[in-house]
């Protein structure tokens, strides 16, 4: 449906024919609209959170590093948190297992080893992310580890498999992308500080564009195994100045530490 | 101005406007921004082979390109039989090609050369080449790096330019926008992204297994210009696909053209003249998939790399103990 802005009726009024106004403005409407696709708002590009989330979805302070052998390139940064009530429910057991999974997050992490980071990880990480939104068809491409989701916007599915980064269904709300995820297979870490989930993990994200270099990023997380309630995770995604993202394939990073006590020992 | 006047010079622009995407092919699906729709999920599997098999036409008649397919079901049903005390490897049930020939009837994949296999290797790429084997011949399990990059999982042949068929998986997402053109492999299940508003390749020094592609619209066909590609010296760029190296000079351009509702006709051709006497043409076509496409968590499962190298250190230890 065409919609004739104010600024073209104050200038209809001015022109001196009808014709000139339908002329100028079926030249817009034909012209790819910036703002919307297909009817929705455009959320096409490169975004990215600035928050420490990935350190620590908690309000936390400063922190020593896991290797001194690179000083302060591994030292914790400090950084608000970004979760409503600044505390994640867990259940007794669920909140021992944290505690164990920080005592060994620098070896524990599935990041170190260049795993999947599954969702709502990949939003925080401090890389970029871009969204490819056509007239029916949404894809997320995750600059770390190259991580991709398919967001199916047609009838919801039940996810045929379990998988690091989810079974995504999504929809809109008005003006808001709602994606729902399930389908995890309880891998994955929240943060760097052990905060975890199971493959119970059900998450519903919703994004609104703010303006065209803000996004308001909500994730609800709930999962019976792990949390005695859902909780709300609340951060702002900023548009990026650049085209796409790059590739970031880190498994040649990883395979030192995976594999290197299985290399044939050279003798000197 | 004259009303009459208005109206042809409305008329006029309408036209110009319409057109800017070529006035060909009225009948293939395009976005609501006019271009042709390449989104959906699609599949290049064939069984026709990457290179003609000698004393092979050009083109296979219906009937002949028929008695292939028919065959290579027979190899899979053959391939299929469990054989007593045999650990068994790659079978039917593996293996993914679909059952058909390419829809254009040619014998090969490679349309150029005119004879449908690869051009000779230069002086410099058969010496490559030598290297490559020498070094895997003394080297080979002596750590990740000696080897494919699919066994690494790094790179999988239909994720880069130019997109073999994979032997299974090979099943591609395409979400494109006004601005990109992202490709989603199931095959290690990896995001090419192709630029639509770039003009120039990154520097140099940036390097990228997928390589960094740029396209632009040519009437109805998606031409697209890949560079900057990482390579291994000693592997083939596409692992299982082909054993050829690559050099720094090695660039691809691709051609996609959907030219019906079930079909985008797919053309690549690489250059490399450190390696090879002449460029060579690929052509494929891409045909509708129902889908779903399914998360292949390559490296988080990479048992089989653990495996090869403890077996190898095994092997070693068994040989100096004898």
């Amino acid at each position: 449906m065409l919609v004739i802005p104010h600024s073209v009726r104050r200038m209809a009024n001015k022109a001196t024919s009808r014709f000139t106004t339908f002329f100028c403005f079926l030249a817009l409407s034909t012209i790819s609209s910036a703002q919307e696709i297909n009817g929705r708002p455009d959320l096409n590009g490169v975004w990215q959170t600035l928050s420490t989330a990935n350190w620590n979805l908690l309000t936390h302070g400063a922190g020593k590093g896991g290797n001194d052998d690179i000083g302060v390139f591994g030292a914790i940064p400090p950084g608000g948190g970004v979760v409503a009530g600044n505390e994640i429910p867990y259940l007794p057991e669920a909140a021992e297992r944290q505690a164990q999974n920080f005592a060994s997050r620098w070896t524990a992490d599935p990041e170190i080893n260049c795993y999947l980071p599954g969702v709502p990880r990949a939003t925080y990480m401090p890389y970029p992310f871009q969204i490819f939104q056509s007239d029916n068809h949404i894809t997320f491409a995750y600059q770390f580890a190259g991580a991709a989701r398919i967001i199916n916007m047609g009838e919801p599915t039940e996810p045929p498999l379990e998988s690091w980064m989810g079974w995504s269904n999504g929809r809109w709300e008005g003006d808001t992308l709602v994606i729902d995820v399930t389908g995890f297979n309880g891998e994955t870490w929240l943060d760097r500080s052990g905060n975890h989930h199971s493959y119970e993990l059900h998450v519903v994200e919703r994004y609104t564009k703010l303006n065209d270099y803000m996004m308001a990023y909500e994730a609800v997380l709930e999962d019976p195994l792990t949390y005695s309630r859902p909780w709300t995770i609340n951060l702002v995604l900023y548009r990026l100045p650049q085209d796409q993202i790059m590739e970031f394939n880190c498994i040649e990073y990883s395979e030192e530490l995976l594999y290197g006590d299985l290399r044939k020992q050279v003798d000197e | 101005m004259s009303r009459k006047k208005i109206i042809s010079t409305l008329s006029a622009l309408i036209a110009s406007l319409i057109s800017s995407f070529g006035a060909q092919a009225q009948d293939i699906p395009r976005t609501s921004w006019g271009a042709p729709d390449l989104n959906g999920i699609w599949t290049n599997g064939t069984v026709t082979p990457i290179q003609r098999n000698p004393g092979d036409p050009e083109y296979w008649t219906p009937e002949q390109a028929l008695a292939v397919e028919e065959a290579a079901y027979s190899r899979r049903v053959e391939n299929d039989r469990f054989v007593e005390g045999q650990v068994g490897s790659y079978n039917a049930a593996f293996f993914d090609l679909g059952l058909k020939t390419v829809p254009s009837l040619r014998t090969s994949l490679i349309i150029d050369p005119p004879d449908g296999r690869f051009p000779e290797l230069s002086e410099n790429g058969r010496q490559r080449q030598q290297e490559a084997r020498t070094f895997l011949d003394e080297h080979l399990f002596d750590g990740p790096e000696t080897l494919q990059l699919t066994e690494r999982c790094i790179l999988f042949g239909g994720a880069a330019a130019p997109m073999m068929p994979e032997p299974y998986n090979s099943n591609y997402q395409i979400v494109q926008t006004p601005d990109h053109v992202s490709i989603l492999a199931e095959n290690g299940y990896a995001m090419r992204v192709i630029s639509l508003s770039r003009d120039e390749h990154y520097p140099e020094n940036v390097e990228q297994w997928l390589g960094d592609s740029i396209g632009h619209w040519e009437g109805d066909t998606l031409v697209v210009t890949t560079d900057n590609i990482k390579y291994d010296r000693y592997q083939s760029y596409y692992g299982v696909m082909y054993n050829a190296p690559t050099s720094d000079n090695i660039r691809v351009v691709e051609r996609f053209t959907r030219i019906a509702e079930d079909s985008i006709r797919y053309q690549a051709t690489v250059t490399d003249p450190d390696i090879y006497t002449a460029p060579w043409t690929i052509e494929t076509f891409f045909a509708p998939h129902e889908g779903p496409m399914l998360e292949y968590a390559c490296h988080e499962g990479n048992v089989g790399m653990f495996n090869m190298l403890s077996g190898a250190r095994y092997e070693e230890s068994q040989a100096t103990n004898q």
